[in-house]
């Protein structure tokens, strides 16, 4: 599908804005969106928001033969993926231009500035290595999408747990998660990519344009850097023509602006090791903000209760067969052991899943239809399995009183 | 008796529906002595499908109600589809021969001849260059052919169609902020009336065009009808007076 086309309108406000050192939300020249970093349930799964541009990193690992040339180092292998879910202009197993560059980017910055030792990663020297896969996808394109791709690698690899692995002589032994504690890759350091773009000409610089901005920019300069202010990989694209002490300036930004991302990155990952310490939920699921539309929103609603009443004595009267006692009776494994309440496994495997809402809902009042349906259906499961050992009369009281 | 038939609607208008929802109206059995009474039918919107005495809700939305008898339904949409005689902003991506393919947002681009403007001969082109921004309606707009735009009314007159001209910042914003701006008491409008003086023009493919004295009033509008999509009323009365005390 075609991308909006530019207007030349939006084209000459942009560059314009530009000039007068404005930014469409209110940035300024030199400041980076919000960058949000979550990780998923697996290690080695990361989530990066930069603004509203969002990539997602997966790493994983398996045992393949070494290269011929390179028999005693493990395998480091990139790649991106443009999703049509990112930009209507993305498609799906098309290499675009965009995705040669991003990929050829993203190797340059992280393999040739050997940031993982990969030499650790070797098991059987000339036989058997570790192959690292990072996966980076792309969910959503608002601009910068080096920058948040970059970030999201190296977090996923510093996040990352390989399986353990135990040689004895001529044995080679795998160990699966649940039997030994997989263990972190060994990353030197960790180079993260700023990007610059350029406008008329080389005379106005912004640093993380978004997507219009990118749109109307003239060229843009990658510098890759780690905070120990080594630079990994620079890259100029557009066919802009630099100035020595543009590029030196622009080198002293990134590195003020990697330290700072570094910052972040380590704090993201001692949040999500005490988090699974802790024992507490982590992931996904639980790192999403909830956005709402709040628009239309209504404080309530009512709820459709005119004939409730009607309906649930009506399919009270249906089930024939009489309701439970509210105090479930106790069931005897073995002569002369009892066991009463909650949590009892032995009433048959139908029962299993409706146990809970049973429990719950025997107490709650008859409010809702299907409330009173599932009770209906427990009701009749019930009945069969239950082992009534109490010759007290209370069942029968019961009984009426639900009636 | 015709208050009877829409009865079950006329209840629930102003609540949240969901797909599936339906209406039945009983048909009627006397036989009108005077036969010029006509059963009066409910005129459907959008999100509301008829067929025979029945009416099937088909988006999740807030019913709405026009006396006599209109109904529909106002649900949230991003995605322009096109629809007969509504004005819309539309960027002019190529000129071929008599024809511009102007993009509208929607699945097709639509074509706008040359003579479609006010004043326009085969002597006298209008002066349209590609990238431009053009306020036109449709006047062909249905699934089974290219949607054609004019940039004239019915009786030849521009009546504010036409190309536009510099200055100013197009904004993507949801068709429900279109349609609330453009409501005759829009409650948005008049709060951004006592700001500062601006130039806005709507179109209902979901595209806003602003334009004030300053660039940064221009973003500054233009950041704010960005974040209305998502605050209720209260909220964003409570926007507009910080920016008001704030001060430019």
């Amino acid at each position: 599908m075609k991308e909006t086309p530019l207007s030349n309108c939006e084209r000459d406000f942009l560059l314009r804005a530009i000039e007068e050192k404005k930014r469409l939300d209110g940035r300024q020249t030199y400041d980076y969106r919000k960058l949000k970093i979550t990780f998923g349930t697996d290690y080695g799964c990361c989530f990066v928001d930069l603004g509203q541009t969002r990539v997602m990193a997966q790493v994983s690992c398996e045992l393949v033969a070494p290269k011929e040339n390179r028999p005693t180092e493990g395998i480091l292998f990139f790649n991106i993926e443009l999703s049509p879910m990112a930009s209507p202009s993305f498609e799906q197993g098309r290499q675009s231009e965009l995705s040669v560059k991003l990929n050829r980017q993203l190797e340059r910055c992280l393999r040739n500035s050997k940031c993982i030792d990969t030499e650790s990663l070797c098991v059987v020297s000339g036989e058997k290595v570790w192959q690292v896969r990072v996966d980076v996808h792309t969910l959503n394109n608002d601009g910068n999408l080096m920058d948040a791709a970059s970030v999201a690698a190296i977090t996923a690899l510093c996040h990352f747990r390989r399986p353990d692995v135990a040689i004895q002589g001529e044995e080679v032994t795998v160990f699966s998660p649940e039997e030994r504690d997989p263990i972190p890759l060994s990353v030197y350091h960790m180079p993260i990519s700023v990007s610059f773009a350029f406008f008329q000409q080389g005379t106005f610089l912004l640093v993380d344009p978004c997507e219009r901005e990118e749109r109307v920019m003239d060229g843009l300069l990658m510098i890759a850097m780690n905070k120990h202010r080594e630079i990994c990989s620079i890259q100029s694209s557009g066919g802009i023509m630099l100035l020595k002490d543009q590029v030196m300036r622009c080198s002293k930004i990134a590195s003020v602006k990697v330290s700072e991302i570094t910052e972040l990155i380590s704090q993201a990952l001692l949040n999500d090791k005490a988090a699974r310490k802790a024992g507490g939920k982590c992931g996904f699921a639980e790192s999403m903000p909830q956005d709402r539309i709040t628009a239309l929103k209504m404080d309530q609603t009512d709820v459709e209760m005119t004939n409730v009443s009607q309906t649930g004595s009506g399919v009270i009267l249906q089930g024939d067969e009489a309701p439970p006692p509210t105090v479930p009776s106790p069931v005897v494994p073995v002569p002369g052991v009892g066991q009463v309440g909650q949590g009892l496994q032995s009433w048959g495997l139908e029962e299993e899943e409706e146990d809970d809402d049973d429990e719950e809902e025997e107490s709650s009042g008859d409010d809702q239809v299907e409330e009173v349906t599932q009770i209906k259906l427990s009701e009749k499961d019930k009945k069969e399995a239950v082992v009534e050992i109490s010759d007290s009369e209370e069942e029968e009281v019961e009984v009426d009183k639900l009636n | 008796l015709a208050s009877g038939m829409f009865s079950s609607l006329k209840e629930k208008i102003g609540e949240v529906l969901l797909p599936g929802d339906e209406f039945v109206f009983e048909s009627e059995d006397t036989i009108f002595l005077t036969d010029n009474v006509k059963p009066e039918r409910p005129v459907c919107g959008p999100g509301l499908r008829q067929s025979g005495n029945r009416l099937v809700v088909s988006k999740s939305g807030v019913l709405r109600h026009k006396p006599p008898h209109t109904f529909w339904m106002d649900s949230q949409q991003w995605r322009y589809v096109p629809a007969k005689a509504e004005t819309v902003i539309g960027i002019v991506t190529s000129k071929s021969g008599d024809i511009f393919k102007v993009d509208v947002g929607g699945s097709e681009q639509a074509s706008l001849s040359y003579l479609a403007f006010e004043g326009a001969t085969k002597r006298n082109r209008p002066n349209v260059q590609v990238g431009d921004l053009v306020f036109a309606q449709f006047t062909v707009a249905n699934k089974d052919m290219e949607p054609e735009l004019v940039c004239i009314d019915g009786s030849g007159r521009a009546n504010g169609m036409g190309v536009f001209g510099g200055g100013g910042l197009l904004l993507k914003v949801s068709l429900g902020l279109v349609r609330r701006l453009l409501a005759p008491q829009s409650d948005i409008r008049s709060d951004l009336e006592q700001l500062f003086p601006c130039e806005l023009v709507v179109g209902m493919n979901g595209r806003i065009w602003v334009r004030a004295s300053t660039i940064q009033q221009t973003l500054i509008i233009s950041n704010l009808l960005q974040s209305c999509d998502t605050l209720t009323a209260p909220q964003r009365r409570e926007q507009f007076r910080k920016l008001q005390k704030g001060g430019l």
